[in-house]
């Protein structure tokens, strides 16, 4: 049995999820799919399971050629995906969970075959049990049974060790082990370089939504930090800029947002710095800007901006304070469509007044866009923007005397000459004493702007490190949980 | 420029279906479609007091329909606004049957309670949504429950009849708290409230920053939030406003065309402003003309049943069906425009 992806191409709108991926993997192998979030490994895989259809590109199983328009087709071609969330019905039970998709069968007959595939790999279900009892590593392994008793022969498992115990990942590993020595094909998707390691016989690599390599195991550790971001490029140190008072100063703050927390975090922001904030998506940085923008509440610690406690003031009031936020959805936690550029010119710089004085908003509009070069004119909506204009659009509506800007991803999915403009503006304010808290998942962004990084794993700060003593190579170490200096 | 026509487009393109319909049921119920049309024609606008007749039931469906261009913007689906009318409408019977003074005084009185009474009744629908994550829509529909039963039992309970309890109505109310009228019903204050809410509900979501601020919580309440808007606070105006505006329909009802409370008092305007509003694709400046084609066709439609033995009900299935087919056409040509790809601005 051998599976193919040869070029496969997947576009979002002017997003390239995959841009030419090619992928080889043969019966019995235990393929590890390596990359950062966002690196296009989600997107290949629902390609794979029928969730997407590609733009272009071909697949063959066995060498006939896969052409699947649903789940449906990809399950009955024996290909089973176990998603990041398993996709369980939580107030079914078990066994309605486990007869889902299958053709109609006696429900005896169900349950005994449930409890033989179960006791083959170690699992316990009750049968009657409500799913939403189940430990999401259970959900797991009911959804694996589910997927073998319905004929998958390529088993696709998309970051499966979140949220399980070391335990349920140890029997997973073991299952996933004896699966590939019956002769079956299991991907397995993950940006966490230890598990690849322990797990895979070959790794396939991708960044920025192309395959980098393919490589078997083991190799250095170093080498696969390489292919995940990149050749280690020398960067050179932005400036440093006026180092003032302390802008934005953390005391011993802890937060909690769900997966994510802050723990005892203590960190102070001068006017005129930058802080970086690395590490995979969802390890905690969101929960830091949203923490310093009063979007979350502390659990415990204080939050100081210019020397004021604004602990308790909530996201309004912080504004006041001169503290603003960026989300990364630009059109979803920034812009409106439907509303014009002068329309949110007029929503961001706020007015005491009554009636909004159209003539002169569209002339300040038009001042705006020529100053910040926003391809645009006033009646423009926000969606009709590219990514870059959006991210101009953003900036613009932030005053000029900001105090503290907390931005997350200020350059993603935006085309070089873009990147470098937001960055020169951002400059521009920093020099003037605005201080910079950022997130990136871009090494190179992160080491060439900020004075210092701090570096998150598994919803935890790892690491708060001057920039001058990290280097691209350290900081891929870092990101994936492992400190080698 | 393009999208103006092609809105357009989509309406001319239902309302000649909706006719086709409404000229093939006619067909089958044994009547001539040019026949009923006329009549209908002549049944609302065909003389001066059918005329009168048609405007006063276009008041309190364009009070209605105004405040809900207000709600909408704001993302609220107000299907408590018949509640809304009602409790207008109970709140203005109120102050018509236990307040004495000047004519114009109780006038003043009774409609400003209407539209206190409209306003309450959407604020605690807007509540329930805010403070206690109840969809405005079943919150809304629980409260229009409320308020027709609450009608009914003031008209066969403590304000019924005296002698008799009948749901035929209260007695009527004293002639001093009547709108004053030209002719026999046309009330000119009615007609120039209407004229007000809509030329007013126009300006505030065009010329004025709350407009503006409502339309951005509406469109995204996540952005408008991260931009430093209170999205609770316009969420509640909306419906305050929303409220108000239904209340005083219910108002201009009760004290300008029924004289009198009865069960039935909300005349279904409120729903029936909700179908004006979508026709009108939540745009204030097409409230007045659409409600009035709206009325024309429930007021001559009643010729129908006089003059061809045809049920009234029909001038509804026009109305139902021209909503319908609008919203069709309207889906059919956006999803033709996403096939085509939407054209992008490009950096």
């Amino acid at each position: 049995m051998s599976l193919e992806l040869r070029d496969i191409h997947k576009h979002f709108g002017r997003i390239r999820a995959n841009d030419g991926v090619t992928l080889r993997v043969g019966a019995g192998e235990l393929h590890g799919l390596l990359g950062e979030n966002g690196a296009g490994k989600s997107t290949l895989m629902k390609i794979l399971s029928g969730f997407f259809e590609p733009n272009s590109g071909e697949m063959t199983l066995d060498g006939a050629t896969l052409s699947l328009r649903s789940p449906r087709d990809a399950i009955a071609a024996g290909i089973g995906m176990l998603h990041q969330d398993p996709l369980v019905f939580l107030p079914f039970s078990v066994l309605d969970n486990f007869l889902l998709g299958s053709p109609p069968i006696d429900r005896t007959a169900a349950r005994t075959e449930l409890a033989d595939l179960a006791r083959r790999f170690g699992f316990s279900f009750d049968p009657d049990a409500p799913t939403r009892t189940l430990t999401v590593g259970e959900r797991q392994q009911l959804e694996i049974v589910r997927l073998l008793w319905l004929g998958a022969k390529v088993l696709i498992l998309d970051e499966p060790t979140t949220g399980i115990s070391a335990s349920q990942q140890a029997l997973l590993f073991d299952t996933l082990r004896t699966l590939a020595g019956q002769g079956m094909i299991v991907i397995f998707v993950s940006h966490k370089l230890e598990e690849i390691e322990a797990l895979c016989d070959r790794v396939t690599v991708m960044r920025r939504g192309q395959t980098v390599g393919e490589v078997t195991l083991p190799v250095p550790i170093d080498r696969l930090v390489e292919m995940m971001f990149g050749q280690a490029v020398p960067v050179v140190g932005r400036v440093p800029g006026v180092r003032g008072e302390v802008a934005l100063d953390l005391e011993g703050v802890s937060v909690d947002d769900r997966l994510t927390s802050v723990v005892d975090l203590t960190l102070q922001v001068r006017a005129g710095e930058v802080i970086g904030l690395a590490g995979l998506e969802g390890s905690g940085q969101r929960t830091l800007l949203r923490t310093c923008a009063g979007l979350l509440r502390t659990s415990a610690g204080s939050i100081g901006v210019a020397g004021s406690d604004v602990t308790t003031r909530g996201y309004h009031e912080r504004i006041a304070t001169g503290v603003h936020y960026l989300p990364a959805g630009r059109l979803e936690e920034g812009l409106i469509r439907g509303l014009s550029i002068t329309e949110h010119f007029q929503l961001a710089h706020g007015s005491k007044g009554f009636v909004v004085p159209w003539a002169d908003a569209r002339r300040d509009a038009n001042a705006l866009i020529s100053r910040h070069s926003i391809k645009g004119t006033p009646d423009t909506l926000a969606e009709e923007l590219s990514g870059g204009n959006q991210q101009r659009l953003l900036l613009a509506m932030v005053p000029e005397n900001v105090r503290v800007l907390l931005m997350e991803h200020p350059t993603r999915g935006l085309d070089i000459a873009s990147a470098d403009w937001v960055w020169g503006q951002l400059m521009h304010r920093v020099e003037r004493g605005t201080s910079v808290v950022f997130a990136s998942a871009d090494l190179d962004e992160l080491l060439r702007y900020s004075d210092r990084i701090v570096v998150f794993f598994g919803g935890r700060v790892l690491k708060v490190l001057d920039t001058s003593e990290a280097d691209t190579d350290r900081l891929g170490h870092l990101i994936g949980g492992r400190d080698v200096a | 420029m393009r999208a103006a026509w092609a809105k357009a487009g989509s309406k001319s393109i239902a309302i000649v279906l909706a006719l086709l319909f409404t000229a093939l049921l006619l067909l089958a119920s044994g009547a001539s479609p040019i026949e009923s049309f006329r009549l209908i024609w002549q049944g609302s606008v065909g003389d001066g007091a059918k005329l009168a007749d048609t405007l006063m039931a276009w008041v309190p469906l364009v009070l209605a329909a105004s405040g809900l261009v207000v709600t909408f913007a704001a993302g609220l689906w107000n299907i408590g606004v018949e509640g809304q009318v009602v409790m207008g409408a109970i709140a203005a019977a109120f102050v018509a049957r236990e307040f004495h003074a000047a004519p114009a005084l109780i006038i003043t009185v009774a409609l400003a309670a209407g539209v206190i009474g409209g306003l309450l009744w959407g604020l605690l629908a807007g509540m329930l949504r805010v403070f206690g994550k109840v969809n405005e829509i079943f919150g809304g529909l629980g409260l229009d429950f409320v308020a027709t039963g609450m009608v009914v039992y003031l008209v066969i309970g403590p304000w019924k009849r005296a002698g008799i309890a009948s749901t035929s109505g209260t007695d009527p109310f004293p002639r001093e708290a009547w709108l004053p009228t030209i002719g026999d019903k046309l009330s000119p204050i009615a007609v120039i409230l209407a004229v007000l809410a809509v030329v007013g509900v126009y300006f505030l979501m065009r010329g004025t920053f709350f407009g503006l601020r409502l339309k951005a919580v509406g469109a995204n309440a996540a952005s408008a939030h991260i931009i430093g808007l209170s999205t609770r606070r316009y969420l509640l105006t909306a419906m305050a406003i929303g409220g108000g505006l239904a209340g005083l329909g219910g108002a201009v009802q009760a004290i300008g065309f029924q004289h009198k409370l009865v069960p039935a008092i909300s005349g279904g305007y409120g729903f029936l402003g909700i179908l004006v509003v979508l026709l009108a694709g939540y745009r204030a400046a097409l409230i007045a003309p659409i409600a009035f084609f709206f009325m024309m066709i429930s007021v001559g439609s009643t010729q129908l049943s006089l003059r061809l033995g045809l049920n009234s009900s029909l001038g509804g299935v026009v109305q139902g069906t021209l909503v319908l087919l609008t919203v069709l056409v309207g889906g059919w040509q956006a999803q033709r425009a996403r096939r085509r790809e939407p054209t992008e601005v490009e950096s």
